[in-house]
């Protein structure tokens, strides 16, 4: 077998260690060994977007980045957006305009976007198409997607903006009950 | 009538894990004691196997089981009447990519690199490259089943006399059209895990669009009872039709589990993705078509040649496909069509999103487009004066419901500028249209029997929680979201106070699968029945305690009240306790069968669906005519929806069909090429990678305008019909159109890519005709046509000649008795 490696890095914001065979990516580590599966793999091979994650800040293809060259980095995955219990606000936007089908692609598309917005907090549609081109989806047509990530900018990034993040889905309409028959 | 959530835009149920990366996907399955297997795959595209030496990699270190075709006999396949695949090949390649062996392993990468320990001799075979050279060459056989020869399926369907009516057609235009293969490319490879489970049956986790297909073949193919085998479908992450077939390495996974007694895991690599493929076949198809000087058809004579690759997969019901939605979206009086799909050395094609129609409709589209220019007719006026009558029979006894075509059509014209852009702007810009409907479901199940298609069961809890468990499965299009919507509407409740248990074979009722843009409407019935009969008990059990007579009684807002007196009531879950006090446990089940079709021949089972979606689009082209670079900037569609479930999640269908129709348009395709002679020759994939397979991205992406046309049909759950797979029909043909009307030339082709359009400029400069495209439609030794006299020429939907044809096709007994068969097994 091969040598092992110790790998010592901050993976959303937390301190991580494994002891890994040396050839692994940091997309194998990351699923395999720290058991973080949200980030996934749609062809190891750089081409699809679906392993990105950021290191130090900057999307990278987790397939093509041999785990070593994430010592002692900063290490963030679809698991590290959620804060304090809150989803981020590309998430809630993502979530509420079907910018996630199959879901497949998102946790890629999601920190590639938090990536891009946390450089240009306004960016034009054409800059998130452009920032968005390396990563595959196969089910929206982009557009959804898009839009999600246009609404994301426009969020105040305050805490309470969610009211502690309570579940959208509930009925919006207060019911009428003239109406109620009708139903 | 109001609703409160059909038909409001809302987060999906399982919008927060997918966005969280919570949604736990086959390859995300991590099991104590788990091994992985790889299967060896055959690098020649035919040949017999002569001898498979395993012993190096037994011997293996880290290595488990290996195992050949000797431990799985049994020959499987989805459709009854083409079980023509094994889990590993026994004897036969055909193509490269098929599996003859499989090591499980301690890892992945063990088992890669013990697949080098296995040596299989092989004695090469001739190799089928094209439809035309499996015509040509009869012997060696592919498969020793099939019409005759490597012809599959060979079908001729007659209805009226089609040659009567072009010879009294004022035109008859006769035009041929190559539709290239391509592939789904879901972004998830697929991927399973197999266990014994404590108790000692077999659980089989799997990307997979159809569990309970799985779980048959499962049981014939590993000989044991189903009863005994559970399949879990995972949410699948995409699946547009490449995940509805049972796979080779689902059911290698399943016996490895089972002789070792410990979970083992198959996840295939992007490469192997496209050799599992079932995709678009390539169909090569002559339409000649009558028509009068105003545009009306007289009759209309189709013919398409299938290229099925190496095995049957869905092949039989994607050559009727080929020929059956033509009468569904225009009055066509008369119409004989045939089609054949032949075996060649190339990886098996299957459903692809539209499943057999796109080609078809893309030659359909497109004629009519040159039928219109060469009557000075605009190409939407041409339609509008065709358009199928609603509530109506076709010519091949389709029941069609409502229809919304002649709004689409109004719709796309008014918003895109159409009156005052196509055919008027300057060289090099173009506006095309093209119109499409697709299934609401298949109106037959692929296995012949009387059962329900989809069923739900309902568990209401005295939580006020409700759980709906159905066979359903969730692959990216929201099912689940359309079953706890439909049940949330008539219980008075929120979504996300249902939990969805789906596509479990053990805990969920059957619902076949995703596929046939069935879902929606089928489990959306079944889970409406199911909700209405909880609340008849809830509302009687209300109406008792409270006495409140019965027909007043409303379900709103978690609430069960009077409607006549709105502060007189019970919370949800109060009402659910009096109910479970007054009858037991509320636990309700609904269930749904299409309606008997009306065709009563034989291949009258492809086609019927209980509703027909309709779709109409607008691209707007630019065409370099120096390059021949194509930019599409725009694209208008309307669609025939009935009634959107959550209109945030039928604007993504619309939108990801558009996308995946762009991709066919432009750039996608499945191509083959022969390896050097100084190699082998071989018939590989020209390209198995996402890299150079081109797909669409961001960037490429037309500007969208969509509309959905919502008028219930009574057919559908809250009168909804499909949206997944008809709104991707009309690109293709409309993208076509667009670039005729911006350069004037026809490429009769797809996909539509710069150097075809060289080449048709090229050619109209030198005065020839200003087109790229097939020239002719090889000779096919047709059977004799079933003969059926359409329903305004006083036919029954019954052949004259139900004996059939003298020839080769009376086997309409075969595919009952093979259909009966597979229900017992």
């Amino acid at each position: 077998m091969s040598e092992k490696l110790r790998l010592s890095f901050s993976v959303n914001g937390e301190r991580a260690e494994a002891l890994v065979d040396s050839y692994k990516t940091l997309l194998e580590v990351l699923r395999e060994d720290l058991q973080l599966t949200g980030t996934k793999h749609g062809c190891e091979l750089g081409e699809c977007g679906a392993c990105a994650v950021l290191l130090d800040g900057e999307p990278v293809l987790s397939c093509l980045t041999l785990a070593a060259e994430s010592e002692g980095r900063q290490v963030l995955t679809v698991e590290g957006l959620v804060e304090n219990g809150r989803l981020h606000p590309l998430q809630e936007e993502f979530a509420d305009r079907g910018a996630a089908q199959c879901g497949y692609c998102t946790p890629g598309i999601l920190v590639t976007a938090k990536a891009l917005l946390d450089r240009e907090p306004r960016p034009t549609s054409e800059r998130i198409r452009e920032a968005l081109a390396g990563n595959l989806c196969r089910c929206t047509g982009y557009h959804q997607i898009i839009e999600a990530v246009e609404a994301a900018a426009l969020t105040p990034r305050s805490p309470e903006r969610r009211g502690g993040g309570a579940p959208r889905q509930l009925i919006e309409r207060r019911p009428d009950p003239k109406k109620g028959a009708e139903s | 009538m109001t609703h409160r959530i059909i038909g409001h835009p809302r987060r999906r149920v399982d919008g927060r894990a997918k966005v969280t990366g919570q949604t736990r996907f086959a390859d995300d399955i991590v099991l104590p004691r788990m091994l992985h297997g790889k299967l060896l795959r055959s690098p020649h595209p035919h040949a017999r196997i002569v001898h498979i030496d395993t012993s190096k990699a037994e011997a293996w270190p880290g290595v488990h089981l290996v195992l050949t075709g000797k431990a799985l006999p049994i020959p499987y396949g989805i459709l009854p009447v083409s079980h023509d695949e094994h889990a590993l090949c026994p004897d036969i390649v055909r193509f490269v990519g098929d599996p003859v062996a499989a090591v499980i392993a301690q890892d992945e990468a063990t088992a890669a690199d013990a697949l080098n320990g296995i040596t299989v001799e092989y004695e090469p075979l001739r190799t089928f490259a094209s439809p035309e050279d499996s015509l040509a060459h009869p012997e060696p056989r592919i498969h020793d089943y099939g019409d005759e020869g490597n012809i599959h399926k060979a079908v001729s369907l007659q209805f009226g006399d089609v040659e009567e009516a072009l010879a009294g057609a004022d035109r008859v235009f006769d035009d041929v059209f190559f539709f290239e293969g391509n592939t789904h490319l879901p972004l998830e490879q697929h991927a399973c895990v197999a266990q014994k489970d404590p108790d000692g049956k077999l659980v089989l986790y799997s990307a997979t669009q159809t569990p309970h297909y799985v779980h048959r073949a499962l049981a014939k193919a590993l000989d044991m009872p189903a009863a005994h085998i559970r399949v879990i479908a995972t949410p699948n992450g995409g699946g547009f039709g490449g995940k509805s077939d049972p796979f080779n390495h689902e059911i290698v996974a399943a016996k490895a589990a089972l002789m070792l007694d410990r979970p083992v895991k198959i996840c295939l690599t992007r490469e192997e993705v496209f050799y599992c493929h079932r995709g678009r076949h390539p169909v090569l198809m002559r339409f000649r078509t009558g028509v009068t000087n105003d545009g009306r058809i007289t009759g209309m004579d189709l013919r398409t040649l299938l290229d099925g690759g190496a095995y049957g997969s869905y092949g039989v019901a994607s050559t009727f496909y080929t020929g059956a939605l033509q009468t569904v979206t225009y009055n066509i009086p008369r119409y004989h069509f045939r089609g054949c799909r032949v075996f060649t050395n190339k990886p098996p094609c299957g459903p692809k999103r539209g499943h057999g129609t796109p080609q078809a409709r893309f030659g359909q589209e497109v004629q009519l487009d040159k039928i219109a220019h060469a009557l000075a007719i605009d190409p939407a006026d041409l339609r509008l004066n065709i358009v199928a009558p609603p509530d109506s029979l076709t010519a091949n006894y389709l029941r069609v419901g409502t229809i919304g075509l002649r709004e689409c059509i109004t719709r796309v014209v008014e918003r895109s500028g159409w009156r005052a852009s196509h055919g008027k702007r300057p060289y090099g810009h173009g506006f095309g249209l093209a119109c499409s409907s697709y299934l609401s479901g298949a109106g037959l199940p692929i296995n012949w029997n009387d059962l329900p298609h989809s069923s739900v069961q309902l568990k209401l809890d005295r939580s006020g929680g409700v759980t709906a468990f159905c066979g359903a499965t969730e692959i990216g299009q929201g099912s689940d979201d359309v079953l706890v919507a439909c049940i949330a509407e008539v219980l008075g409740i929120a979504p996300f106070d249902i939990r969805a248990v789906t596509g479990d074979t053990d805990l969920t009722p059957v619902d076949l699968g995703s596929y046939s843009s069935r879902v929606t409407l089928m489990m959306g019935n079944a889970a409406i029945q199911a909700a209405e009969r909880a609340r008849e008990l809830i509302a009687t059990a209300v109406s008792d305690r409270l006495q409140i007579p019965k027909d007043q009684i409303v379900f709103a807002d978690r609430r069960v009240f009077d409607t006549a007196d709105p502060a007189k009531g019970m919370s949800f879950q109060e009402a659910v306790c009096v109910a479970e006090a007054k009858f037991g446990l509320i636990g309700t089940t609904g269930s749904y069968t299409p309606p008997k079709s009306a065709a009563r021949f034989k291949g009258g089972g492809v086609g019927p669906s209980p509703t027909y979606s309709y779709t109409a689009a607008v691209v707007e082209t630019f065409v370099d005519p120096d390059t021949g670079w194509i930019t599409v900037p725009r694209v208008w569609i309307a669609h025939d929806i009935g009634q959107a479930i959550n209109p945030t999640l039928a604007r993504g269908q619309v939108e990801g069909s558009v996308y995946m129709g762009i991709g066919e348009a432009l750039m996608e395709e499945q191509v083959f090429r022969r390896l050097p002679a100084r190699l082998s020759n071989a018939l590989v994939h020209k390209f198995p990678s996402i890299l150079e397979y081109k797909s669409p991205t961001s960037l490429d992406m037309p500007e969208i305008f969509t509309d959905l046309i919502e008028h219930p049909d009574p057919a559908g759950p809250f009168g909804a019909k499909e949206v997944g797979q008809g709104p991707l029909l009309p690109i293709m043909p409309a993208v076509a159109n667009a670039v005729f009307d911006a350069v004037g030339v026809r490429i009769d082709e797809v996909p539509i890519t710069p150097d075809k359009i060289l080449r048709a400029l090229a050619a109209k400069a030198s005065g020839k005709p200003a087109r790229v495209g097939p020239d002719s439609f090889p000779d096919v030794p047709w059977p004799e046509p079933l003969l059926v006299t359409p329903p305004w020429e006083g036919g029954d939907g019954r052949a004259k000649n139900p004996g059939g044809p003298t020839g080769r096709h009376v086997d309409a007994g075969v595919e009952a008795k093979a259909g009966l068969r597979a229900m017992k097994s």
